[in-house]
C-alpha cells in the first residue's frame, strides 16, 4: 500500500470520527448537563429535594456506566433502528455513543456543580433569587471551568468509544487501525492511525485547557 | 424592625438531637446595631439564619418590618427576603464575576431593568469605597475589599435590615475595624438596622447598641449594652472589661465599680476627692451607644461610706473581697 493510498484512508477514517465524536459530543453535553442538574437538585438536600428521584436516577446512570461499551453498542440496536432508520453506519453509531457517553459527562457535572460553595447559594437564597436563577446564574455560571474540563474528558472517551463504532460500519480512525493495521498486518496503517489519533487528541484537552484557563478566575 | 419570639429550631444528625435554638425571644429597634456574642456551637448562626428563613424554624415568630415572614408562602417569601440584606463570613462572591458584576447579580435577582443596574451599582461602588476596583474579580482583592462587595450587594435592593453573619471574623484586626465603620456609617447615614452574630467581643464594643449573650441555644443576658454594663455579674460587662488582676489585698476592701454614661468617670474622680484608695486595674472607653468605664479599687479604711458614695453618684458596685 502507497503512502497515498494510506492518506486517504487516513482522511476518510478522520473525517468520520470527527463527525461521529461532534455529534454525540453535542447531543452529550445537553443531555448531560440536563441530567447532571437533575441530579444535584433531586438529591436530598437539594433545591428540589427529591431522594426517590434522585436513586431511580443513580440507578439508571450507574447501570448504563456499568456495561461494556461494545455490549451497550448492540444492546441498543433496535432503538438505534427506531431513531435513525437503520442500524449500520456512521450516524447509527452516534446513537450508542451518545447513549454511553451521557451517563458519564452527567457524573462529572454533578461532581463540578457539588464544587459550588454552599455560602454561595445560601447568600444567591438570602437575596430572594428563584430557583431557576440559582441553576443558571450561580450553579452553572460557578461550575464552568469545571464543566468545560469534564466535557474534554467526555470528548477524548468518545473519541475511545468511537474505535468500537465499526462493529456497526460506523467506520472511523479506530476501526481503520483495526481493520488494516491489525487484521491485515498492514502496520503502516497501524502508526499513522495511532499518530493521528495521538494528535486528535492532543489538540481536544489543548483547547479544553485554553478555554478552562480563560473562564476560571479562582 | 425585627421581632423574634418564642423561636426554637432542633437539628437531627446520627439519632442526636441537638436544640440550636431553644427559645429565643429578640427585638431590633429600627436604626440599632444589635450584636449576638457567643462561642461557635451557641446557636447564633442557626438563630441568624432563621431570620431570612434560610433555617425554618420548629416553632415561634418572627416579623420583619411588620411581615410575619413564618408565615409567607415560597414567592413572597421571596419578594420579602429582597428587602432582608446579609453578608457572610467568607464572602460568599461569585468568582466567575467581576465586582460590578457581583453587585449587579443582586439587581438581577429583584429584576432591575438593565439601564436603572449601570447606575445603581456604580453608585453602590463609591458607597462602600471600591471605586476603580469595579472590573477585578473576587480572586483579586483583599478580604476586606471582598467583604466591601459583599456589603455593596446586600444593599442593592436598599434593603431596611442588615444581617452580619461573623462578617468580620475572616478580616484582620484593622480590616475589621475599617468595616465596622463603614457598617456604623451605613447605619448611621441610612437609618440601616443591623443584627449581627459574632464571637469577637471588640465587634460589640465597637458598634452594638444592644446585645445579646447567647449560650447553648439561648439568651444569657440581653439588652441596651449600657445597661446590661450595670447588671450586676454581667458576662458582658466582665468581657468588655475583664478585671482579672489580684482578688485579694491584706487590709483593704476590693471593689469593682462600673460607671457609664458622657461623665462616666465622675463617681470616681469624686471619691478620690474624699477618699484614700488604690486604682489596681481599670479603664474608661467609648462604646458604639455610650462611654464606660469599669474599675478594680482597693479601699482603705472604713468601706460602707466610699461604696454609699460611689453608689449615690450612679456607679454599680460589686465587692470582690
Amino acid at each position: 500500500m502507497t503512502w497515498s493510498e494510506v492518506f486517504d484512508l487516513l482522511w476518510v477514517g478522520l473525517q468520520e470520527t470527527a463527525w461521529m465524536v461532534f455529534v454525540s459530543t453535542v447531543l452529550t453535553a445537553i443531555g448531560g448537563l440536563l441530567l447532571g442538574v437533575l441530579l444535584v437538585l433531586t438529591a436530598p438536600g437539594g433545591l428540589l429535594s427529591a431522594p426517590p428521584l434522585y436513586s431511580v436516577l443513580g440507578l439508571i446512570v450507574n447501570i448504563t456506566r456499568s456495561l461494556p461499551f461494545i455490549i451497550l453498542l448492540v444492546a441498543v440496536i433496535p432503538f438505534t433502528r427506531a431513531v435513525v432508520g437503520t442500524t449500520i453506519g456512521t450516524d447509527a453509531a452516534i446513537v450508542p455513543l451518545t447513549i454511553g457517553a451521557i451517563p458519564f459527562f452527567a457524573r462529572i457535572v454533578e461532581a463540578a456543580l457539588r464544587e459550588v460553595p454552599s455560602d454561595v447559594i445560601a447568600a444567591a437564597t438570602a437575596m430572594g433569587a428563584t430557583r431557576t436563577q440559582i441553576v443558571g446564574k450561580v450553579l452553572l455560571r460557578e461550575a464552568r471551568p469545571g464543566l468545560v474540563a469534564g466535557l474534554t474528558i467526555t470528548v477524548i472517551a468518545l473519541v475511545g468509544y468511537s474505535a468500537m463504532a465499526g462493529v456497526v460500519g460506523g467506520g472511523g480512525l479506530g476501526d481503520l487501525a483495526i481493520r488494516y493495521g491489525y487484521q491485515r498486518f498492514e502496520t503502516e496503517v497501524m502508526v499513522a492511525t495511532v499518530a493521528a489519533l495521538v494528535v486528535f487528541v492532543q489538540l481536544v484537552q489543548m483547547a479544553g485547557d485554553l478555554i478552562v484557563r480563560r473562564l476560571s478566575h479562582k | 424592625m425585627i421581632e423574634i419570639t418564642g423561636l426554637r429550631k432542633t437539628y437531627r444528625s446520627r439519632g442526636r438531637e441537638v436544640r440550636a435554638v431553644d427559645g429565643v425571644d429578640l427585638t431590633v429597634g429600627e436604626g440599632d446595631v444589635f450584636g449576638v456574642l457567643g462561642q461557635s456551637g451557641a446557636g447564633k448562626s442557626t438563630l441568624l439564619r432563621c431570620v431570612n428563613m434560610l433555617e425554618r424554624p420548629d416553632e415561634g415568630r418572627i416579623t420583619v418590618g411588620g411581615v410575619d415572614l413564618t408565615s409567607l408562602n415560597r414567592k413572597r417569601l421571596r419578594l420579602a427576603r429582597h428587602g432582608i440584606g446579609m453578608i457572610h463570613q467568607h464572602f460568599a462572591l461569585l468568582s466567575s464575576r467581576t465586582v460590578a458584576g457581583n453587585i449587579a447579580f443582586a439587581l438581577e435577582v429583584t429584576g432591575e431593568p438593565r439601564a436603572a443596574r449601570k447606575a445603581r451599582v456604580s453608585e453602590l461602588i463609591d458607597l462602600v469605597g471600591l471605586s476603580g476596583r469595579e472590573d477585578a474579580y473576587p480572586s483579586q482583592l483583599s478580604g476586606g475589599q471582598k467583604q466591601r462587595v459583599g456589603i455593596a450587594r446586600a444593599l442593592a435592593a436598599r434593603p431596611k435590615v442588615l444581617l452580619s453573619d461573623e462578617a468580620t471574623s475572616a478580616l484582620d484586626p484593622e480590616t475589621t475595624d475599617s468595616i465596622l465603620r463603614l457598617l456604623l456609617d451605613l447605619n448611621q447615614r441610612l437609618g440601616l438596622t443591623i443584627l449581627l452574630i459574632t464571637h469577637e467581643m471588640g465587634v460589640v464594643k465597637k458598634i452594638c447598641h444592644s446585645a445579646a449573650v447567647m449560650r447553648d441555644g439561648k439568651f444569657v443576658e440581653s439588652g441596651p449594652v449600657a445597661d446590661l454594663l450595670h447588671h450586676q455579674g454581667s458576662e458582658l460587662a466582665h468581657g468588655l472589661f475583664p478585671l482579672a488582676a489580684r482578688s485579694s489585698e491584706p487590709g483593704a476592701t476590693l471593689i469593682d465599680v462600673t460607671a457609664s454614661g458622657e461623665d462616666a468617670d465622675a463617681p470616681l474622680t469624686g471619691l478620690a476627692r474624699r477618699f484614700d484608695f488604690r486604682i489596681l486595674e481599670g479603664s474608661v472607653e467609648t462604646l458604639a451607644a455610650t462611654r464606660a468605664g469599669r474599675w478594680r479599687l482597693a479601699l482603705t479604711g472604713d468601706a460602707a461610706p466610699q461604696i454609699e458614695f460611689l453608689r449615690s453618684h450612679g456607679a454599680q458596685v460589686e465587692v470582690v473581697a
